[in-house]
């Protein structure tokens, strides 16, 4: 099997790798750039967990090839912050527990973020639909919705 | 394994047409990459189609819509003009899985991946969307009825492409709607659906009726009585009685972890009433 | 030194407010490390090869292929993991969960597994390992393999608890007996008796995070596991004993963990995991796929359950009964003997007899899930007690408030009850706005009680202060949803110091002594009557120093609000001495400061809670929705209460899944075919409304600060309260879980067609 050299932008930085074929981007993002915020939940684009933005289009990065990402941008968790300042999801996540076991959290915020961009004022059934692909098991989407919302809430304010 | 990314519908042709191995193209990769995952596809090539010029264009003809077969439903959801044309495609088509899928998904590979439950399949159905096929021996334009052919089977030869979709330019007083029964309200697969697609006259009567069910048979069914009964009607309710009757009974489903045979006949019909009366109300009827 | 666990009554500084996590920013930014986000240098990729028969000897498995294959570094079948158990039945089943020795029992029991340098190499090997099976016919339906015909899953196995032993072998490994009075007599003087049959199919936890680990063996003997868990402690002892290790020479860390609710309470893949490591010289990275975690971890039973209650005419039942068969996978478990504890636990009952039988099944080995056995029994009882309410023509909720249990009550298996919940919450649910609120067509609403014991037991916990006067709470409970936030809150409450300067983690098992596992509600409870003793413990130490640092006797040094107070006019000039300046000078006055803490955590007070539901019900589809959904839950004490409003309506909204759409699907050839989160349909975001909670503080006197576990309860009632929701809906009893929308039509349909 052949590598397949990839030049790609991840979270602003110009970033080379080899990768198989069939190789997916949630692998080299894991096992080849060590950048493990995005998790495999199950590895069929029905969990989220993976979610990450390239050129703008929220995806599972399971359902990526690691060879298409060559020329893209892609977003990820790691980059979700600027600095040490929290980005307000990640903040509004925080003040309301709209985590437990945080497995999930990475694809939510990511899911999150992109849902904001295109939607700066959902009302909750389109926050609730917009979130759909994402699943968790532990809060019963309650706080995470509420999170969403007053994150929506400062960003307009901002 | 190889991964290529050609150019041009010529260069992919050509190389799907010497491929030795087993062959897959590659658009969205949501349902190729699940089948690899999987194990149940161990493709020699991809031919990833995404850089070829226009595959990832929805342009607006004189004849209609051209939709690109690398185009992601997200962006047919994304189009106003193609949305209040074909308002029921465009619908079926932002229904297949999360919007994580919907960034990549295309209804070309919703059509070519063959299953019986594909969303967007019995909308286009109805639509009555054509496909352009390219291959070793030119172009073709071919009915998408025609393409799956049984589950996860289709009547492309070696080295064809499916390029882009066709849809007809809208006359006045047309609709068109898409329902699927799933049970939650979002990421699962239909257990039975319904597409339904109207042309009315100056006086609201039904002039011309496409009646497509998903999930009902091994391929997507276009029930032409159903389109029959609709015609000249105003849907009225002893019309809607005889449409979800011709449904249920058009229906050859079968039991799986998704529904059963008798489920699947009941809410065929309920679906294709419900159904047909939201693209009655979009063609202007009262 | 003595430990008072009695609850004193204090007022709160820190418990009760609502803080953010300490683990919250890692979790926020994608650092946290999960069980699969650890690697170690020249680690290989694990795979195990899986039976696809529900039921077959093993005659032959041939690696010699897979060995071969250039990057395989080591293969191994259950040859490698010799039977080391010395009589233990219930660890020879772990071991031979682990890697089927003779027969394969399930579809993905585990039969081989590999270890290479890649997981593409990974896979390549399994497809060259040849199994030769001899196919048994198997059953995976509970009543089907109670019955005497049903293909026997294991010939050793002899029904326990019949007056007589059996003569014949058969699938159902136990039959257990609750209850006290006399049914019989209990029934004849009811005027109403409500008697039905129910069924619940089996669901799996569905944590997101799949089973992970890195096991890495030495030559010396010593070992490391890194693994998600809710209990490394155990899983050292399982993995050591199963391996033929000390328990000392492994060294387990609990990674972050994505989620367990019982499911990572059992090892699965880590002795196999650790076996590879050994064969191979190398560290193995053992991940499970999704489909693996549904065919091969450890779902909850399904159930078929019988249910007779009598009442007079007054509302007063005379009697209650219920036969619970639960299945158990094809090894022997306790499910239906919980199940037949807690059915009836809500009530006051002068006569009550349950039974329970345990069922072996060609299906994977039965885990805990959530209170493990309580849904499926409370769905059955709070069916039937709702229909009996309906009957007498009384309220549902009156109805119960007038049998439920109460102070001093004998429960149905067996204590007697201090001060509970269950009344309480009736109450606060009686006057809830949601009961009052307008129901349109279609709609319906339901409730239901639930009830579970929450566990206590071995915990262990080091408190260490800085000599900047910070907190480092070393605690070996893991934290499977925010307590280290909560463990921290109570460290700074005894202490007297702000929240901030507390730091807890969950260590290892090598820096720490033994602790159960999180499971039974168990982790805040335990852990901060542990962190409470430690904290006590560090206090007689700073006490001490400040004598030390005034010269006065210790016995005239009281600690309060985080200072050494003097006390007596003749201290008058002494300024308290904050926790920070005896810290600073601890170098001086004897060196560090700790407190420690090792108890067996007795007491852990029952928990009731009690669910309001509103669903409509599409009637030409069956389709349900639940449109609004209250929680009211006895907490004892709330330590930090949003945590604990997660818990409530985590379980909620588990138990919505497990009563709508969750079920594993066999086929007729044994296998499952929903392995994935597509077709077992978990709840997703706009499934669900906002799941209001009310917190109810009865306090447990077992505990300081009346603590109770609240993790479990909340998916109790659910199943029941959403059944009676449809039933009330559209007039059609439900009695089988889930009520899938086929289900529902069907039901409507045999209802329509009378």
């Amino acid at each position: 099997m052949a590598g397949v050299a990839v030049s790609t932008t991840i979270n602003g930085d110009a970033v080379e790798y080899l990768c198989q074929p069939d190789e997916t981007l949630l692998e080299v993002l894991r096992d080849r750039l060590g950048l493990t915020g995005a998790k495999e939940g199950c590895g069929t684009g029905d969990c989220g967990a993976c979610s990450v933005i390239v050129d703008g289009r929220l995806v599972c990065s399971c359902l990526v090839l690691g060879a298409e990402a060559e020329g893209r941008k892609v977003e990820t968790i790691e980059g979700m912050a600027h600095g040490d300042q929290l980005h307000p999801l990640q903040q509004k996540f925080l003040e309301h527990a709209a985590l437990q076991c945080g497995i999930c959290t990475p694809g939510f915020l990511i899911a999150a973020k992109d849902l904001l961009a295109k939607n700066p004022s959902p009302t909750e059934e389109e926050i609730r639909f917009g979130l759909a692909g994402n699943l968790c098991r532990c809060t019963g989407y309650d706080k995470i919705v509420r999170a969403v919302q007053d994150a929506a809430n400062v960003m307009k304010g901002a | 394994m190889r991964y290529i990314r050609p150019l041009s519908i010529e260069d992919a042709v050509g190389e799907l047409a010497k491929a030795v191995g087993p062959a897959a193209i590659l658009a969205g990769g949501s349902d190729l990459l699940v089948r690899m995952k999987g194990g149940f596809v161990e493709p020699e090539l991809i031919v990833d189609i995404k850089r070829i010029g226009g595959l990832s264009d929805v342009t607006e003809t004189a004849e209609g819509f051209r939709i690109g077969a690398a185009v992601p439903c997200a962006v047919l959801g994304e189009n106003k003009a193609l949305r209040k044309a074909w308002p029921g495609v465009v619908e079926a088509a932002n229904l297949i899985g999360s919007k994580q899928v919907q960034g990549r998904c295309t209804i070309t590979g919703n059509l070519c991946n063959a299953s019986p439950a594909a969303d967007s399949v019995p909308a286009l159905v109805a639509a009555g969307a054509k496909a352009v096929v390219a291959g070793p021996s030119g172009k073709r334009t071919i009915a998408v009825e025609t393409v799956p052919t049984g589950p996860g089977r289709t009547s492309l030869a070696k080295g064809e492409i499916v390029e882009a979709i066709l849809l007809d330019k809208r006359p006045e007083h047309a609709g068109d709607a898409y329902l699927r029964f799933i049970p939650r309200t979002e990421m699962d697969i239909a257990v039975v659906s319904a597409g339904v697609n109207l042309t009315l006259d100056d006086k609201g009567a039904i002039k011309t009726a496409r009646v497509a069910l998903g999930a009902a048979a091994p391929t997507v069914l276009l029930v032409e009585e159903a389109g029959q009964v609709l015609v000249g009607s105003k849907l009225d309710e002893a019309t809607m009685e005889r449409l979800a009757k011709i449904c249920s009974g058009a229906c050859r489903p079968i039991d799986d972890k998704r529904g059963t045979i008798e489920f699947r006949r009941k809410v065929a019909g309920v679906l294709a009433r419900r159904v047909a009366a939201i693209a009655y109300k979009r063609a202007g009827g009262k | 030194m003595n430990f008072d666990p009695r609850f004193s009554g204090r007022q709160f500084a820190s418990v009760g407010t609502r803080p953010i996590r300490p683990d919250g920013v890692d979790k926020v930014t994608g650092r946290a490390r999960y069980g699969a986000d650890f690697n170690m240098a020249g680690q290989l990729v694990g795979r195990v090869l899986r039976s696809p028969h529900a039921h077959a000897v093993i005659k032959k498995i041939d690696t010699s292929k897979a060995e071969k294959l250039a990057g395989v570094k080591a293969v191994i079948t259950a040859k490698d993991l010799p039977d080391l158990t010395d009589g233990d039945a219930a660890m020879y089943d772990i071991l031979d969960n682990c890697m089927a020795r003779k027969k394969a029992l399930y579809d993905g029991h585990a039969v081989a597994a590999v270890a290479a340098i890649d997981a593409r190499i990974a896979r390549q090997a399994l497809k060259l390992i040849e199994v030769e099976y001899e196919v048994l016919p198997h059953v995976t339906d509970v009543d089907e393999a109670a019955h005497h015909h049903a293909p026997l899953i294991n010939d050793q196995v002899f029904t326990e608890g019949l007056e007589e032993k059996p003569a014949k072998p058969s699938n159902v490994t136990k039959r257990t007996q609750f209850g006290h009075g006399d049914v019989h007599a209990g029934f004849a003087k009811a005027d109403f008796i409500v008697e039905r049959s129910y069924k619940t199919e089996q669901t799996h936890q569905g944590y997101i995070e799949p089973h992970a680990c890195v096991a890495s063996v030495n030559p010396d003997g010593t070992a490391d596991l890194w693994v998600c868990t809710q209990g490394h402690f155990v899983y050292r002892q399982h993995c050591a004993q199963l391996l033929g290790m000390e328990a000392s020479k492994l060294r387990v860390t609990s990674s972050e963990i994505g989620g367990g609710f019982g499911g990572k309470t059992h090892v699965w893949a880590e002795p196999v995991a650790l076996a590879l490591s050994r064969k191979a010289g190398r560290p193995v990275k053992l991940v499970m796929t999704r489909d693996e975690v549904f065919r091969a971890s450890g779902p909850t039973s399904a159930t078929s359950i019988d249910v007779k209650i009598g009442a007079r005419k007054d509302g007063t039942i005379t009697a209650a009964e219920a036969t619970l068969r639960y299945s158990c996978g094809p090894y022997a478990g306790s499910w239906a003997e919980i199940g037949a504890m807690t059915a009836f636990a809500c009530y006051k009952l002068e006569n009550v007899k349950t039974v329970g039988y345990e069922v072996l099944v060609n299906r994977p080995k039965t885990a805990a899930y959530r209170a493990p056995s309580a849904p499926m029994a409370a769905f059955a009882v709070e069916s039937a007690v709702d229909e009996l309410a309906h009957e007498l023509g009384m309220d549902a909720v009156d109805f119960r408030i007038k049998n439920a249990a109460q102070e001093g009550t004998r429960a149905s298996y067996g204590p007697v009850y201090g001060p509970i919940g269950i009344g309480p919450t009736l109450e606060a649910v009686k006057h809830h706005p949601h009961m009052k609120a307008p129901l349109k067509a279609n709609q319906g609403r339901g409730m239901a009680c639930g009830f579970w014991f929450n566990f206590g037991g071995q915990t262990c916990t080091d408190l260490n202060i800085g000599m900047d006067g910070s907190v480092s709470l070393a605690v070996g409970t893991v934290d499977v949803g925010g307590s280290r936030a909560s463990l921290s809150l109570v460290a700074a409450e005894e202490l007297g110091i702000d929240y901030s300067h507390v730091k807890a983690i969950v260590a290892d098992t090598s820096s720490l002594g033994y602790n159960d596992m999180t499971d039974g509600s168990r982790g805040t409870f335990s852990s901060s009557m542990a962190t409470i003793s430690a904290a006590r413990n560090a206090i007689k130490i700073l006490r001490e120093r400040a004598a030390q640092m005034w010269d006065i006797p210790v016995e005239d040094v009281t600690w309060e609000k985080g200072h050494a107070v003097a006390k007596g006019e003749k201290y008058g000039n002494l300024s308290p001495l904050s926790l920070k300046d005896i810290a600073a000078k601890s170098g001086t006055t004897g060196g560090p400061i700790a407190g420690h803490s090792e108890l067996v955590a007795d007491g852990a007070g029952v928990s009731f809670a009690t669910h309001i539901c509103d669903v409509e019900v599409d009637p030409e589809t069956g389709s349900t929705r639940v449109i609004r959904y209250t929680v009211v839950q006895d907490a004892g004490k709330a330590v930090h209460p949003t945590y604990v409003e997660g818990q409530y309506q985590g379980g909620a909204a588990q138990g919505i899944g497990w009563a709508l759409n969750e079920e594993y699907i066999y086929g007729k050839d044994g296998r499952l075919q929903n392995a994935g989160f597509l077709d077992y349909r978990i709840p997703v975001c706009s499934d669900l409304p906002m799941i209001d909670t009310q917190i109810l503080e009865i306090p447990n006197p077992n505990h300081p600060y009346g603590v109770r576990g609240v993790g479990e309860t909340s998916i109790v009632p659910p199943l029941a309260a959403i059944a009676n929701a449809v039933s009330n809906a559209v007039g059609v009893r439900m009695t089988h879980i889930p009520m899938s929308p086929p289900r529902i039509l069907a039901a409507l349909d045999a209802e329509r067609e009378g």
